[in-house]
């Protein structure tokens, strides 16, 4: 009965428009550095999704390659910006990015 | 039976991702990545990416999760934040008009060409292609074949961070001077 309904690429497709629509207005909304750090990589990983989704629909492994490239340079942004903070938290006390509106230090 | 997975996973992916810009604590908020991660990963499994779906549990669930847990922990930031303030008054709003407009705009694009996405193809399954390398294979190939200089690149990048988080976390020494 279940197995009638099939869920097609678009359903994919979808969900990572959802996905991504939902990290850009934590990005937008949320103060705290790291929450936002963590809605970038929701974002990410949406369009992770519809990489792998066309991958499949058009029958291309370049689409998984694509992925993998941006999990890399994922994990160095992730380390790179993790670093920042922490170099500006050891100064400062404030935990929003209202406090880190100016670059000095 | 493919329709089911889809469904728990789609939950998984949207109560995670739910979770993350609504919970006020940090490490809650981190929690919920992890489902979020875990859910694209099985996705990545229904579409014939097995080697991605791993990667994505060992360095994202894995490594990245942890190590934000880890710079929450050591900045003692996982207090609770109050979500209920508004520094500027009309930013939600506008947050949610922008966003709910990226994505009104990806749906309207992906509706538009429902023709060509919604029969699902032959994919990258195995066993229906006339090359029957297994996905990490195809992957292998790919990667070290016409992509190896960017994958060279990547490692140039990696060393960069690297070193560049090293000197950024370094405390410097103050010699009275500086500071």
């Amino acid at each position: 009965m279940l197995s009638v309904i099939e869920p097609t690429n678009s359903w994919y497709l979808i969900l990572a428009a959802v996905l991504f629509g939902i990290g850009a207005f934590g990005v937008m909304v949320r103060r705290n550095p790291l929450v936002m750090f963590m809605c970038i990589e929701l974002m990410l990983n949406a369009v992770n999704l519809t990489f792998v989704t066309l991958a499949t629909a058009l029958a291309d492994i370049n689409g998984q390659v694509v992925v993998f490239f941006v999990m890399v340079v994922a994990a160095a942004e992730v380390v790179v910006g993790l670093g920042i903070i922490v170099a500006i938290m050891r100064r400062r006390n404030g935990i929003t990015a209202d406090d880190l509106s100016a670059l000095k230090g | 039976m493919e329709l089911f997975v889809f469904v728990v996973a789609a939950l998984m992916v949207l109560g995670g991702a739910l979770g993350v810009i609504t919970r006020s604590n940090p490490v809650h908020a981190a929690l919920s990545l992890v489902l979020t991660l875990f859910g694209i990963a099985v996705m990545f499994v229904s579409h014939d990416a097995q080697f991605l779906a791993a990667v994505q549990v060992i360095v994202y669930a894995g490594a990245i999760v942890v190590l934000f847990l880890f710079v929450i922990m050591l900045l003692g930031v996982d207090r609770t934040e109050d979500v209920n303030i508004e520094p500027i008054t009309v930013q939600r709003p506008l947050a949610l008009i922008v966003g709910a407009g990226v994505m009104g705009i990806v749906i309207a694009a992906i509706v538009a060409s429902q023709d060509l996405l919604s029969r699902r193809g032959d994919g990258l399954n195995p066993t229906t292609l006339e090359s029957t390398d297994a996905n990490i294979r195809q992957l292998a190939r790919e990667i070290f074949g016409n992509n190896v200089f960017a994958f060279e690149l990547t490692s140039v990048l990696l060393l960069v961070a690297v070193v560049g988080t090293v000197l950024m976390a370094r405390r410097v020494k103050t010699n009275g001077a500086g500071k």
